[in-house]
């Protein structure tokens, strides 16, 4: 944790967010070792990866040294987070051992999860049972909580649509640049189908193995922000057009709700997969994870993408 | 198709939200989300009228009973609770078009992702009221707090923005204590649901991490409903946000989060826990006074008027965990009487100012001169909010206004219904400084600004009648609400 101390002290704007992609791998890593692989997976491709684009895109906007703010009060702050960190080591002192079998965690709930899954559900991947469909209406939440993050970006700072770009394909210099880094760009063409091949792995064995329809989105859109930055922001914008993000936005979220209203109509309860296949509640459980992992994955890949699309959009 | 009203109510703004994002012009994602607002009302009604009738409504979510799946369980004071936002949803709603369309305020490209908003944000607010889960209350609570600080920035005025990003700091570290909290309630019971939670919480009840999980949720949440002193981000978000944000928001947002106060502490921890072993009442009331008495006085000297009802909001919010504090029926009763009826003033009071600024353009003290004549049907829909705020006889402040007092009494407390009562003349000070203003100076000569539209009109209008309607009729704002804080404290009749 000695990055984190690091990211307090640096001015340098930059250096912090790369000691910020390190903590988030250093969390991933520890996650590991805590036996959360679901978890480790998220944290990797979320905070080591797109969540680093993302800050050096806003880097690209502004500028890089922090201002150091004039000294205003600090005192308080500085009470109010030690505070909280004694409240939390008070609380931890009295959490069960990790890795106790008496946990009340690994006593009420749990068992039926672990055991469950595999005959009420008939997935290998225990995380994915509970995420999809034990507590499938959190994820629900979750991926709209993915979607309205989206609408805000673009809201604010994706509204202004400069026409100018669009009428005159001006050479950008730094594109010009780009261009003769050829080694870069022959790399970027051969990792591109690689990465877009595994965020489909992800995406459709989430059911058997770590991952799921997050990860997978983010790894598909990771690699789409890759090509972008190294052929152009244009070129991007005519394999992937907004207008086609804006709908995948929406869509996700659709498919995920719509299953959830399909099994209503077919007589069951809200996002109840095993009615979707009458004669075969497994088979059912099965196809109404698919479809809302691929509603996941879809709008959290249009979200990812579009919100990159805003940021660099704008730095022009 | 009844038996599924409960996933409904939550279901379709959800769905109507994306939808709304792709229609195109502005107009007819706004028709979609007026029906998804009013079926959403009509079904809090009838939600409302089978918790009456028929007692507690659980809902499986995907067939899978409770500890394991999640569980939306309607009693008497969420089905109170939903019939409120929803009421408020429509009606704001309603007003939203006119002054969204209204000189450009919001570019044609914008519009339907306004309305998909704000339908995300009433989605969150239902979510967290309707369900029975403890971590499913979070993750709505992320789509509101979202949502809301995407509305707040919304429009033209640049310094929302600043003010969206300080409620965005304040209510992500709400949320983070408020997750820290439900983690650590998670380890020492291993299960979420509420009920299941209060079942099981009493055996590890005298432990440190209960207890830290005690403080992390009473602060988180204290944050959320700007608990004074924690209230610094909102009279800016109020004050800068568009008029329909602030009339949505200033009705529902701080009620929802003080639903959820209300529910972690009396049906999750008890109020047995909450206010005998941890003694929470001991800090909830002097904060509350505190709360009353300070934000009364600044609201006094407020020269922008959105701004001064923001912060008599700040007071009121004191009231309402006044009401809390006295741990009693009647105190109860009369916070959540309070929810009810506040969020029926603010929202009358915010909507005549909306169609002030609609004509005028601005809401500053020294500009409203005169518009009590060119503007009679604005200003009594506002002067109706004001007596409501209040709480004169006759309009639905005073019900509240009186239970509060009478629960003060009830306890031997009264040096805290002598409070009430002063701070009541500290909002007749600052309402009677608009109606002055308005009414008894003259109107400059050059300007010729008219009467509000009538669409704007229809929709404050009916709030303010809702203010005189409910101060006759109390059956829904002090009987629903009796019942509710009944079926909080576990007192049958």
């Amino acid at each position: 944790m000695v990055t984190a101390l690091a990211v307090i002290r640096l001015r340098d704007l930059f250096a912090v967010i790369m000691l910020f992609g390190i903590y988030s791998l250093l969390s991933a890593s520890l996650f590991v070792v805590l036996d959360a692989v679901d978890v480790a997976f998220t944290e990797a491709s979320v905070g080591a990866g797109i969540a680093t684009v993302f800050m050096l895109g806003t880097l690209a906007l502004t500028k890089s040294r922090e201002k150091i703010p004039a000294a205003h009060k600090q005192v308080l702050p500085l009470l109010a987070v030690l505070g909280t960190g004694a409240v939390l080591i008070y609380g931890t002192s009295d959490i069960p051992y990790y890795g106790d079998p008496s946990n009340p965690i690994h006593h009420h709930v749990a068992p039926r999860y672990l055991e469950g899954s595999a005959t009420e559900i008939g997935v290998p991947n225990v995380v994915s049972a509970v995420l999809a469909s034990y507590r499938g209406y959190d994820t629900l939440g979750e991926t709209t909580v993915v979607f309205t993050a989206a609408i805000g970006v673009l809201v604010l700072i994706g509204g202004a649509r400069r026409p100018h770009s669009e009428e005159s394909p001006r050479s950008d210099p730094k594109q010009e640049l780009m261009k003769q880094y050829s080694i870069l760009r022959l790399i970027t063409k051969l990792l591109l189908p690689l990465i877009l091949l595994f965020a489909l792995y992800v995406q459709f064995h989430g059911d058997f193995g770590p991952g799921g329809g997050f990860q997978a989105g983010v790894i598909f859109a990771a690699g789409f922000v890759l090509y972008a930055l190294v052929y152009g922001l244009d070129q991007a914008r005519q394999i992937m057009p907004p207008w086609l993000l804006r709908i995948g936005i929406s869509l996700g979220v659709l498919i995920y709700a719509g299953v959830g209203v399909a099994g209503i109509l077919l007589g069951g309860a809200f996002l109840d997969y095993g009615v979707l296949d009458p004669h075969d509640p497994m088979h059912g459980q099965h196809l109404g994870i698919f479809l809302v992992e691929l509603g996941v994955g879809i709008t959290v890949s249009a979200v990812m993408i579009s919100i990159f699309y805003a940021f660099a959009g704008r730095g022009r | 198709m009844t038996e599924h009203l409960p996933a409904l109510q939550v279901v379709i703004p959800l769905m109507a939200a994306p939808l709304c994002a792709l229609l195109r012009p502005g107009r007819i994602a706004w028709m979609l989300a007026m029906t998804a607002c009013t079926l959403c009302l009509l079904i809090a009604a009838l939600l409302l009228e089978r918790v009456l009738a028929e007692g507690v409504i659980s809902y499986a979510m995907g067939n899978w009973p409770a500890p394991w799946g999640i569980e939306y369980r309607i009693d008497t004071v969420n089905a109170y609770m939903l019939l409120l936002v929803t009421m408020i949803g429509a009606v704001v709603m309603a007003f939203a078009r006119p002054t969204l369309e209204q000189r450009a305020h919001l570019s044609k490209r914008k519009q339907p992702w306004f309305y998909t908003t704000y339908l995300l944000c009433l989605t969150g607010l239902l979510g967290m009221i309707i369900t029975g889960d403890a971590f499913n209350v979070f993750v709505f609570l992320e789509i509101s707090s979202l949502s809301s600080y995407v509305l707040i920035s919304i429009g033209r005025d640049r310094r929302a923005l600043t003010a969206a990003y300080q409620y965005l700091i304040m209510g992500t570290i709400g949320a983070t204590f408020i997750l820290i909290g439900i983690g650590f309630l998670y380890v020492m019971t291993g299960t979420l649901n509420m009920l299941d939670l209060a079942a099981r919480l009493p055996a590890v009840a005298d432990t440190r991490t209960v207890r830290a999980a005690f403080a992390f949720l009473t602060i988180g949440i204290s944050l959320k409903l700007a608990l004074f002193p924690l209230h610094l981000w909102l009279p800016n978000a109020y004050a800068y946000a568009p008029s329909a944000v602030t009339a949505f928001l200033a009705a529902t947002a701080t009620k929802v989060a003080i639903y959820v106060m209300l529910r972690f502490f009396f049906t999750i921890f008890g109020a047995q826990f909450s206010f005998e072993t941890m003694g929470l009442d001991a800090i909830l009331l002097p904060l509350a006074l505190a709360g009353i008495f300070s934000a009364s006085v600044v609201a006094i000297f407020q020269t922008n008027v959105k701004r001064m009802l923001a912060y008599s909001s700040v007071a009121q919010i004191g009231y309402m965990i006044l009401g809390i504090s006295l741990v009693s029926v009647t105190g109860l009763t009369a916070t959540i009487s309070h929810l009810f009826n506040h969020a029926l003033m603010k929202g009358t009071l915010f909507m005549a100012l909306g169609c002030v600024s609609y004509q005028i353009g601005a809401v500053r003290l020294d500009r409203l001169a005169g518009i009590g004549r060119t503007m009679p049907w604005t200003m009594g829909a506002f002067v109706i909010g004001g007596l409501s705020l209040i709480g004169v006889p006759l309009t639905a402040g005073f019900v509240s206004k009186w239970l509060l007092i009478l629960g003060a009494l009830e306890r031997g407390w009264w040096p805290v219904a002598l409070l009430v009562l002063l701070t009541s003349l500290l909002a007749v000070i600052y309402i009677w400084r608009v109606v002055e203003v308005a009414y008894f100076r003259p109107a400059p000569e050059d300007r010729k600004i008219g009467e509000a539209p009538l669409v704007l009109l229809i929709p404050t209008w009916t709030l303010a009648l809702a203010n005189l309607y409910f101060g006759l009729d109390t059956s829904l704002n002090a009987g629903v609400a009796r019942l509710a804080a009944q079926s909080l404290l576990g007192v049958t009749q």
